[in-house]
């Protein structure tokens, strides 16, 4: 099996080794890493569970390859947090029950942040044209709008 | 101290919610175990063909591929499960059912060379006449996808099934009672219509899973299922183990909606393990899980006859279902549809017939709402119909038939107890009914009632630890709904601690006490009283011991607000009264709940979980999208325990039932499933949310449950369908007789020289 090596920073963490070539990230972080926050399902970059970011930009890990994640830097679910303390969007998921099976969980907390990082005030329309590539089947979705609306209040707030 | 004030009745966080959105919390899928291999089965391709034979060795071949399995190597097994008939095989027994069904499974120690392997899988195959629908299996010389007579899942159930079949009809109910000929005859009108459910697909979006070893020690596994005690007898009788040597685990899912009920993977998953030594996993993605369960379409025909007032004199209804190759849960979605689809009527004059048939389709089995969305559409499009022949407000029209509170919906059963008719103006004051729609704009509203909370059999365990803190043991299982915080809200409330010093510990075979089912909404009602029963059992338990350490008589003994109260001697904590008792510093107590059809419980169902909707929609009428301006729920839950779960319970399932209306649908051509993908399997995105969503709770504390609860979770999907048919009739003046009502369908009602799918009104 054919293999590379790669060099990466995950949440802050460097990783020097060599992957499977056919690896997908998703799998890497997961199977290789063990941070099985990033979640898998449809594998053909629609439902959005899987998202992760790569130097910021939000990515589809289902079918990047670990291989793209070479000389980059990381940031899952995981990352989001500052040790205990949850960054904004997570409270703010956590206080609009926003998260209900919480398998997509993940997905929206790592879009929603690449969004306020470019947008930090984003419309209710922004906020649904940045997310439309990520499926909730639980929550209908207005708590998740709305987690995302007053996690960016609480931003100004500060 | 333990004085927390109330836990009932407050929107306390999700104990899981931490976990959810750090990444830390662990479902089925991310469970992992050293020496693990993967399984992926080898699909059928044809819908309906005999196995004439299966080439392995180029698959054995494929680096790290350890071992292919097919039916043949199951002779020592039973190699079929089914909890009603035990028709489904693990992988196809001599001829293949549905395209999409498992023929065999490659084991290999990487899941990329369990796919190699599975691509170089050659299958033989003959085919035989498919019979891609309902029209088709039940020609007379069709052949039969059952020829076969098979064992019965589960003796509960054995009056519900015929075994001998001399046709493709998998299942037949009839109910009903009075002379709906002579009320026909007599009506002042009479009204039908037939309207069309689609096959639906659930999408949970973690895809069916299952972690399986097999060894000295008995089957274990790891899985998705909302059922694990279920699953654990299907396995049982597989292997031939007593139940003891079955342990089935749910870890949190990751969405169910009734889609995970019953057994999926596990069984491909333990013949693996079985079969190579080792543990296996097998995880399907959304692709492959498309292919393993889905809802039942429904052509339903009702014919209404009123009297010139609009009262109901008579409803007749005729239910054909496709429920696809296997038995599943078709039986009992047949049995509800039709206990579901004439509504919370007073019907003096009523008969319905149902069949569902085997087809060469994906089985069908549960769904949220379980036949109740594919009779209501009927049912409740049929009234809307009927308002406008009779020239009566459809709100008016339904208020005048609608059973009361306490009123009998069906003989014998639990009277209503909901208020319908007050839900109802709820839904009408929210979606200023009186305002008359503009151009392109319609509004419509519907009820519903469904026989829920299936069977009530639970049992429960509450451990007083002696810390004083609590664990509570449940067999049910956390799938989203909030089961873990409303249980935890229970036992604090009851118990009078604090809800941080309870953890709800669930849905383990080998730990949990016995839970039948995690469905039909019904743990906050059923688990939720087992839970106080063993509350209540540990704290009868804790006052005799405080009597005996005191040396009193136990009669004396009271206990209020988390603490034991003993004449002369004080208050006790808990931990103190179990530390004292055993002596050693330590020790616990358990109390024991118990839940069965008895005393409050005696009828059925242990309640009517009722729902009434609305919707305002308006139609582009370029490309006949159906925007939702306004979204209008009742959840008339009796009272909310959590009122945020409660929410979210109805806002998801009304979501779910707008993309039924929608949206969504599995299209199949002769056989062939042609969108068994999510781009093309199209669910509600958050672009389609309402523009406006009013959720009302309505608490009236008229349920059977604790602090008179009633179950949430399906009610406001069921009358959806019918809600959203009848807003787009009245927008676009012409009445649709299926769903979804996708752009395209709607577009073709409204440029009607071109088009099919409706009748012009
Ligand atoms: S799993 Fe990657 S987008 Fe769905
Ligand atoms: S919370 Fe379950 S899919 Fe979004």
């Amino acid at each position: 099996m054919a293999r590379v090596e790669i060099n990466t920073v995950v949440n802050g963490y460097a990783y020097s080794g060599s992957v499977q070539s056919r690896w997908t990230a998703a799998e890497f972080i997961r199977d290789e890493l063990g941070l099985t926050g990033t979640k898998t399902s449809c594998e053909m970059e629609v439902c959005g569970v899987c998202s992760i970011l790569v130097d910021g930009v939000p990515v589809s890990a289902c079918t990047a390859l670990a291989s793209d994640l070479d000389n980059k830097s990381v940031v899952t679910v995981e990352g989001l947090a500052d040790g205990d303390e949850l960054s904004a969007l997570q409270q703010a998921f956590l206080d609009r029950f926003a998260a209900q099976c919480g398998f997509c969980t993940s997905g929206f907390l790592v879009m929603a942040t690449a969004l306020l990082e470019s947008n930090p005030h984003p419309t209710s329309e922004e906020i649904t044209h940045y997310l439309e590539g990520n499926i909730c089947r639980c929550t209908g979705y207005r708590p998740i709008i709305e987690a995302v609306q007053l996690a960016a209040e609480r931003a100004d707030g500060e | 101290m333990n004085s927390q004030s109330e836990s009932i009745g407050a929107s306390l966080p999700r104990s899981d919610g931490r976990s959810k959105v750090t990444g830390a919390a662990r479902y089925a899928v991310d469970h992992v175990v050293p020496d693990m291999l993967h399984g992926v089965a080898v699909r059928s391709t044809r819908a309906h063909a005999a196995i004439d034979g299966i080439g392995t060795d180029d698959a054995l071949a494929v680096p790290g591929v350890v071992a292919v399995l097919t039916s043949e190597d199951l002779a020592d097994l039973f190699p079929r499960y089914g909890h009603l008939v035990a028709d489904h095989p693990i992988m196809a027994i001599e001829k293949t059912n549905y395209m999409g069904e498992p023929v065999a499974l490659v084991v290999a120690e990487t899941i990329h060379a369990a796919h190699d392997g599975a691509d170089a899988v050659v299958v033989r195959y003959t085919d035989l006449p498919v019979l891609a629908d309902v029209a088709s299996a039940m020609e007379p010389d069709a052949p039969l996808i059952h020829p076969t007579a098979y064992p019965v899942g589960d003796a509960a159930f054995e009056e519900a099934i015929t075994d001998e079949r001399e046709d493709n009809v998998a299942h037949e109910v009839s109910l009903g009672w009075g002379d709906v000929e002579s009320a026909f005859a007599e009506a002042a009108a009479t009204v039908e219509t037939t309207a069309q459910y689609p096959k639906l697909y659930a999408y949970a979006m973690e895809p069916y899973n299952a972690l399986a070893s097999v060894t000295d020690d008995g089957v274990d596994v790891v899985t998705t299922a909302q059922h694990p005690f279920m699953v654990r007898d299907d396995l049982a009788r597989i292997f031939g183990e007593p139940l003891s040597r079955v342990r089935v685990r749910s870890p949190l899912l990751g969405g169910g909606y009734g889609s995970k009920s019953y057994t999926k993977v596990e069984p491909l998953a333990a013949v693996g393990a079985w079969a190579t030594g080792r543990p296996v996993k097998v995880a399907l993605n959304a692709e492959e899980a498309i292919f393993t369960t889905r809802a039942d379409s429904a052509v339903i025909t009702v014919r209404s006859a009123f009297d010139a007032e609009g009262r109901i004199t008579a409803r007749d209804f005729d239910i054909v279902m496709d429920t696809g190759a296997y038995t599943d849960n078709g039986t009992l979605v047949l049995a509800k549809c039709a206990n579901r689809c004439f509504g919370p009527y007073n019907i003096p004059n009523l008969r319905v017939r149902g069949r569902a048939v085997f087809t060469n389709t994906v089985s069908s089995s549960s769904y949220r709402g379980f036949g109740a969305p594919q009779g209501n559409l009927a049912g409740e499009m049929n009234l809307d119909q009927a308002a406008e022949k009779l020239g009566i407000d459809p709100i008016e029209l339904r208020k005048l038939n609608l059973v009361a509170p306490g009123g009998t919906i069906l003989p014998g059963k639990r009277g209503l107890d909901a208020d319908l008719a007050s839900d109802l103006d709820m839904v009408s004051e929210a979606l200023e009914w009186d305002t008359p729609d503009s151009e392109f704009t319609g509004t419509g509203v519907g009820v519903s009632a469904s026989d829920a909370g299936a069977y009530p059999v639970s049992t429960a365990q509450v451990r007083v630890l002696f810390d004083g803190s609590v664990l509570v043991m449940s067999g049910s299982t956390e799938m989203g709904q909030g089961s873990r915080t409303v249980l935890a809200q229970i036992a604090a409330q009851e118990l009078g601690v604090d809800i941080a010093r309870v953890k709800v510990v669930q849905s383990d075979t080998g730990s949990s006490p016995y839970e039948r089912t995690t469905g039909a909404s019904r743990t906050t009602v059923l688990v939720g009283l087992a839970i106080m029963r063993a509350c209540r059992d540990a704290l009868s338990k804790l006052e005799e011991m405080a009597a005996e350490n005191a040396g009193v008589a136990a009669a004396e003994v009271k206990s209020a607000e988390g603490m034991i109260l003993v004449p002369g001697t004080g208050s006790w904590p808990y931990d103190q009264v179990i530390r004292e008792w055993f002596g050693a510093g330590s020790g616990e107590v358990t109390g024991v709940g118990l839940v069965r059809r008895a005393g409050e419980l005696e009828l059925l169902p242990p309640f009517w979980e009722v729902g009434a909707v609305g919707v305002k929609v308006s139609i582009d009428p370029d490309t006949g999208y159906v925007n939702v301006n306004h979204l209008a729920t009742v959840g008339d839950v009796g009272f909310a325990i959590n009122p945020a779960l409660v929410e979210g319970q109805d806002l998801g399932a009304a979501t779910q039932g707008l993309g039924a209306a929608l949206f969504e649908e599995l299209i199949y051509d002769n056989g062939q499933l042609e969108n068994p993908n999510l781009v093309d399997y199209r669910v509600p995105k958050i672009g389609d949310v309402p523009d406006e969503i009013s959720t009302m709770i309505a608490e009236r504390g008229d349920g059977v449950g604790p602090h008179g609860a009633k179950g949430a979770g399906e009610g406001t999907l069921n009358p959806i369908g019918g809600a959203v048919a009848a807003a787009v009739a009245r927008a676009i003046g012409t009445w649709p007789d299926r769903l979804p009502l996708t752009p395209e369908r709607v577009w073709t009602l409204m440029n009607p020289e071109t088009g099919k799918n409706g009748t012009k009104n």
